[in-house]
């Protein structure tokens, strides 16, 4: 009988004295509880995202953790649906469904990459702490699997965000990524090869450029790591996103060939509409790229938070005018690509350079990959489709150069930190040259992806081949590859 | 009987429906189409890349009417789609063989 159940009075002092006697018999295993003033320094770490110390080690602060898991989810939006309905507009509608396929699919796999090995050899540390060879590109073995990545922080990285939700929030950068590719090679590459692509392109480019720049063992992690040879900084991915799938797309596109019909028949996007739908998401999810690489709820999140605001809003403006002044109207396109481009320059940016600095940045946005995409594309004739090399590699490109020049330790302290000051990117910074070793990541950026990208594309078109078979691409890739029509009247 | 085939702009199609239905027209056929006669396209830029794009959405109609009908449906339809522009569109007659209504079996100008 389920009805009141009595509870004597008595129980009660006689269950307190149970859980003191526990307490007390557990008290003898554990380490002296922490003084009070161990305890409040504790908790204002907690609010100045400082090291806990012991008083509050292995405990994720709620605050940034919570961030963060925000954050994580808004980079994966920017893919699903954010970049599957930006480019899926800019296609023809019988070439709609391959787009979402590519973004799906490589959000799969990448996820299975990641856990598997891909996170260990980007954040891992135990190639460098042998002295392995391996260690000049890849992190470690100890994170194999995500063995060990679990609610305490990884303190290497942040001080109050769970080891677990660092690894996820980096695993939808490391998704997204590739998926810029698509853009450049929409409406002609076989699903089974942009799969096989992927996978060579993760392990081999994606996955030491990430290291080199993130890990807390890269070599060119100029803000973290004190051995830096490359002292290199770069917020939330200039190089390791951005650079990385621009020169790399532009390389598969040229291998693997024009559309049929480029440049003679009407490739026109099918719908706008869809477009812009992805451009607002990317935008908003692109808060959680840039502020969210703070990986805290501080004052540098803020500091991206804006300045990412101000660089898209100012590059949507910038672009279409442009049109407007050149071509007689601005256009959805204009906007769309104004606002991406201005929040791809700020990327490596956003943390590290103020609210004029990103204006700047904007303007130049919305300038120089307008011309990369009208002008460039018409005198040299490669048919990057969707524009990827055009506004993801230039304006990469240029972000990373620019930051080069505009960081400021006034922005973000650590620019002048305990690591920056050891291998001299502090110096850089305060007195100037750190825009040449910005010169030589780029540099290994794009020799890493144009070089890795030769090889593999070429190895997939000797062995299964790149393209789709001619009738399968006039039919369209949506029906033959994924049996499917995008839209049913 | 005659089948007329008109093509007009497509904003005209209210318009021509409710001229037909004031002479004695109750039915037609209404199907959206792409076209040109001597209005010339416009251009659409996408970026970098330019498409000059010929064809021009209309509306074609299709009405059955008696011999008796067809002079006067047709200039209703004259009427209500003219606007004074180039790219009109035009009517076609041509003679109409047989008329069947599916429901009854009728055939014959008693069908239309």
């Amino acid at each position: 009988m389920l009805s009141k159940i009595h509870f004597p009075r008595s129980l009660l002092p006689m269950l307190g004295g149970l859980a003191a006697l526990s307490t007390s018999v557990l008290a003898a295993d554990t380490p002296a509880t922490p003084s009070t003033e161990e305890s409040l320094a504790a908790l204002k770490a907690y609010i100045t995202n400082g090291d806990p110390g012991a008083a509050l080690a292995g405990v994720a602060g709620p605050g940034h953790n919570a961030w963060m898991m925000v954050c994580t989810a808004l980079v994966l939006f920017m893919t699903l649906p954010g970049l599957a309905l930006f480019y899926g507009g800019l296609v023809r509608s019988k070439n709609v469904l391959s787009v979402l396929a590519q973004c799906l699919g490589i959000a799969g796999l990448v996820t299975l990459l990641w856990w598997a090995f891909g996170y260990s050899f980007v954040f891992g540390k135990s190639f460098s702490e042998s002295g392995s060879f391996l260690g000049h590109f890849f992190g470690g073995t100890e994170f194999l699997f995500l063995k060990g990545v679990g609610a305490a922080p990884n303190t290497d990285y942040a001080f109050w965000v769970s080891h677990s939700v660092f690894a996820m929030y980096q695993m939808m950068f490391a998704i997204i990524t590739p998926a810029l590719i698509v853009g450049a090679i929409a409406e002609r590459m076989k699903f089974s090869a942009i799969l096989a692509f992927v996978t060579l392109w993760m392990i081999f480019i994606y996955f030491p450029l990430a290291h080199m720049v993130w890990g807390v063992t890269g070599s060119m992690n100029g803000v973290w790591n004190a051995a830096a040879s490359v002292r290199a900084i770069d917020f939330a991915g200039g190089t390791v996103v951005h650079m990385s799938s621009g020169w790399s797309a532009l390389i598969l596109c040229l291998i693997l060939g024009p559309r049929i019909g480029f440049m003679k028949e009407k490739m026109a996007p099918h719908s706008m509409v869809l477009c812009m739908v992805g451009t607002g998401i990317l935008w908003v999810g692109w808060y959680g790229f840039n502020a969210g690489s703070a990986l805290a709820a501080d004052g540098v999140a803020a500091n991206a938070f804006m300045t990412t605001t101000i660089a898209a809003a100012v590059g949507a403006f910038v672009w279409p005018m442009l049109e407007w002044m050149t071509r007689g109207h601005p256009s959805i396109l204009g906007f769309c690509s104004g606002a991406v481009g201005g929040l791809v320059v700020i990327t490596p940016a956003a943390g590290f350079v103020g609210v004029s600095g990103a204006v700047l940045i904007g303007v130049l946005a919305g300038t120089v990959p307008y011309f990369a995409c009208t002008k460039l594309k018409g005198w040299l004739k490669y048919d990057d489709a969707l524009d990827t090399f055009g506004v993801h590699a230039v304006g990469g490109t240029m972000g990373a150069l620019v930051t080069g020049f505009l960081a400021t330790a006034d922005v973000n302290a650590n620019l002048t930190g305990v690591y920056a000051a050891k291998n001299g990117l502090a110096g850089l910074v305060t007195h100037g040259g750190l825009w040449f070793e910005q010169l030589k990541a780029m540099g290994l950026t794009v020799a890493m992806s144009v070089i890795g990208t030769i090889a593999i594309a070429y190895l997939i078109k000797a062995t299964i081949g790149l393209r789709a078979a001619p009738d399968v691409e006039r039919q369209g890739l949506d029906l033959s590859e994924h049996g499917e029509e995008g839209y049913i009247y | 009987m005659k089948l007329i085939t008109a093509i007009i702009k497509p904003f005209k199609l209210e318009e021509v429906k409710d001229a037909l239905a004031a002479v004695g027209v109750e039915g037609m056929t209404v199907t959206e189409v792409k076209g040109f006669g001597r209005q010339k396209g416009h251009t659409e830029i996408y970026r970098g890349s330019e498409y000059t794009v010929d064809f021009l959405p209309k509306v074609k109609l299709e009405i059955a009417v008696t011999d008796e009908l067809s002079g006067k449906a047709i200039d209703a339809i004259v009427v209500a789609a003219k606007t004074g522009k180039i790219g009109d569109g035009k009517i076609f007659l041509t003679p109409l063989e047989e008329v069947v209504r599916i429901r009854t079996d009728e055939h014959g100008e008693v069908a239309i």
